[in-house]
């Protein structure tokens, strides 16, 4: 694993809730390009690890590089900014608000602010939009053509596999180098399932420089679209490499999959 | 746009702003209290018809908004004119409209950026304050109500450093302390008056004295009409701005950062700086109407902008409904008009607001009306 071929690298990254040691010491990086799969019991510090990347909360100790650059105490939007977006667990889309408005946020540092420009210049905020409005569309029919027709219609009207999918897009919006993708198949029945990992494989077809890290309880997801795969384990590395050599290591075995 | 849409356009224009008006002038120049009962229960017939039929969201539509505020005003206008030498019903239509264009300021920072702000009558004091300050030496009075509404944003940045480190119950706890605060400060302070208050002078506007009658078109209006027409070219200007600023990235960065901050912060937004444009944008407005109120009226006192004052500019909210400002203008009219037309109640407004608003957030917690969708500000989209 040489040192160029790393998109982003934690060194000892730690984070302590009270006694509770939710990272401990972790060393992981991830490689650009790559789909790489964050697995380990629940507990064992996955989302953590990305609310302590994405700057939510900031680490104990330890080191956060991103390109080169540190960001282990940045905040959240200066993350952002970096070119780090993600995805949430329970998904954190703004349901009264329109599919459009929802993906409009996650372009949101591309797009001009100042009170002057959006009163007062009308015709230069409404090219915008309809420039946003084109992107939107373009990525929503990757994903599930109906929906890019139904724009402008409010999020609450819209079925839970396609809100994963508009989340996706939020956060592609922002035109992200690293994508953190936080167990996208939670509640979803195994077909829904199938089908939006046909769409994150797509996604990373059509980008082709995207790197993502994807939070997966599915193994045969895991087995399915990552690169490779890392194992956590009371916030520690348990053991990475593809899944098949994951899944044949006897303390992974021991300690997550259930296998003797 | 084609001819044909064009004349639709000016139709529902029309439309909208004839029924309107008249709704307006049969509520102010009824005289008994059933009268005014009945046109109340017309109104609220008429609307809720007029929403469940859809016909008016259609008309709207068909009008296109701009052009339903440009017929407003117009109505606004002709009832000026119908009520030329009434200064009761002409104070009573200027209040109402500068209570709303306070209103549109806290629509912004509660019903936008989910800021609470029950200090709402005390930043309208400190427009009135810096009016009647300010409005004694020879800053031309334009000049005077734009101070207003920059002393208010500048008073309430006092407020940024707690409000941006707290949210929701202790957010409004910080403003009523602060509204509190202002009472007291103004009741002490012997250059603002004290507990007596200040005397204002009129507004003047090129040489001319808004309080004085003046014959006009062989008409006579009462002073007060002036003000009537100020405040309605204040509102239309307010809403303008509001909606606008609503219909635009600013407005969808406000609804991210009241929806989610967390989700909002990871996708760049910051915040502070939301939170911070949206109780500047809005303690402006509160500043200028209470600047132009002040003057009105002619005499301010500590008295007049008690915490009580704060919370009907809050009922005023909950009643129009969260993000709807028609909804919002309804309210204000009936709750600013409503216990001046009948006397019988205006010894237990407070009680029956109390209750009207329970009644509100228990059987709609919308308000009057819901908060719709953004509307699409692109060109393609219209």
């Amino acid at each position: 694993m040489s040192a160029p071929e790393a998109l982003l690298a934690t060194r000892g990254l730690t984070r302590q809730f009270g006694g509770v040691v939710a990272l401990a010491g972790l060393d992981l990086e991830v490689r650009r390009g790559e789909l790489l799969g964050l697995i380990g019991p629940n507990g064992s510090g996955k989302t953590t690890f990305f609310n302590v990347l994405t700057g939510l909360f900031s680490p104990t100790r330890g080191e956060v590089l991103f390109a080169g650059t540190s960001l282990a105490h940045a905040t959240p939007q200066a993350i952002c900014r970096a070119g780090i977006t993600r995805t949430f667990q329970r998904s954190r889309l703004c349901l009264e608000l329109s599919i459009f408005d929802n993906l409009a946020i996650g372009a949101h540092q591309r797009l001009e602010h100042g009170l002057w420009f959006n009163v007062l210049r009308r015709a230069a905020l409404a090219r915008q939009a309809d420039a946003t409005a084109a992107a939107a569309r373009e990525l929503l029919q990757i994903f599930d053509p109906p929906l890019a027709r139904r724009l402008f219609e409010p999020m609450t009207g819209v079925a839970m596999i396609d809100r994963r999918r508009v989340e996706i897009c939020r956060a592609l919006m922002s035109h992200p180098r690293l994508l953190l993708l936080d167990e996208p198949s939670a509640g979803m029945t195994a077909d829904e399932t199938t089908r939006l990992m046909d769409d994150i494989l797509e996604v990373r077809r059509r980008f082709g420089d995207l790197t993502i890290v994807l939070i997966e309880h599915e193994m045969s997801v895991i087995e399915r679209v990552t690169d490779r795969c890392v194992v956590l384990n009371y916030g520690k590395k348990l053991c990475e490499g593809t899944f098949a050599e994951v899944s044949a290591d006897p303390e992974v075995r021991r300690a997550y999959l259930g296998l003797t | 746009m084609s001819l044909r849409r064009a004349g639709a356009s000016v139709l529902s224009t029309a439309a909208i702003a004839a029924v309107t008006g008249l709704l307006l002038y049969a509520f102010l120049a009824a005289e008994s209290e059933r009268t005014v009962g009945l046109v109340l229960v017309g109104a609220v017939a008429a609307v809720a018809a007029g929403l469940r039929s859809r016909v008016l969201p259609r008309l709207v539509g068909a009008a296109g908004p701009p052009a339903v505020l440009v017929g407003l005003g117009v109505a606004g206008l002709v009832l000026v004119r119908v009520f030329h030498d009434d200064p009761f019903v002409l104070l009573l239509m200027a209040r109402a409209l500068l209570v709303l264009v306070a209103c549109l300021g806290l629509h912004v920072q509660l019903a936008d950026a989910g800021v609470p702000n029950f200090a709402g009558a005390a930043f309208f004091g400190v427009g009135g304050y810096t009016a009647a300050v300010l409005g004694r030496g020879g800053l031309p009075h334009p000049l005077v109500l734009l101070a207003s509404g920059a002393a208010a944003a500048a008073v309430g940045s006092l407020l940024l450093l707690p409000l941006l480190r707290t949210r929701g119950h202790y957010a409004a706890l910080i403003t009523i302390a602060f509204g509190l605060l202002f009472r007291t400060f103004l009741e002490v302070n012997e250059t603002l008056g004290g507990p007596q208050g200040l005397k204002l002078g009129g507004l003047q506007l090129l040489g001319w004295s808004f309080n004085d009658d003046r014959r006009l078109l062989g008409v006579e209006f009462s002073g007060y009409a002036f003000y009537c027409l100020a405040a309605v070219a204040l509102a239309l200007a307010a809403v303008w701005l509001v909606r606008r600023v609503e219909r635009s990235w600013i407005g969808v960065a406000l609804d991210a950062v009241r929806l989610d901050e967390t989700a909002a912060a990871c996708f760049g937004i910051s915040i502070g700086r939301w939170k911070i444009a949206a109780l500047t944008i809005g303690n402006a407005l509160i500043g200028v109407a209470g600047g132009l109120s002040a003057m009105m009226v002619g005499f301010i006192a500590p008295n007049n902008f008690t915490f009580q004052e704060s919370l009907v500019l809050v009922s005023i909210l909950l009643l129009g409904g969260l993000g709807n400002l028609a909804g919002l203008a309804a309210a204000a009219l009936i709750v600013i008009w409503l216990p001046e037309k009948l006397q019988p109640i205006q010894e237990y407004r407070y009680l029956l607001f109390s209750v009207l608003v329970v009644l509100v957030l228990v059987l709609r917690p919308t308000g009057l009306i819901r908060r719709s969708v953004r509307r699409p500000f692109g060109s393609v989209a219209g």
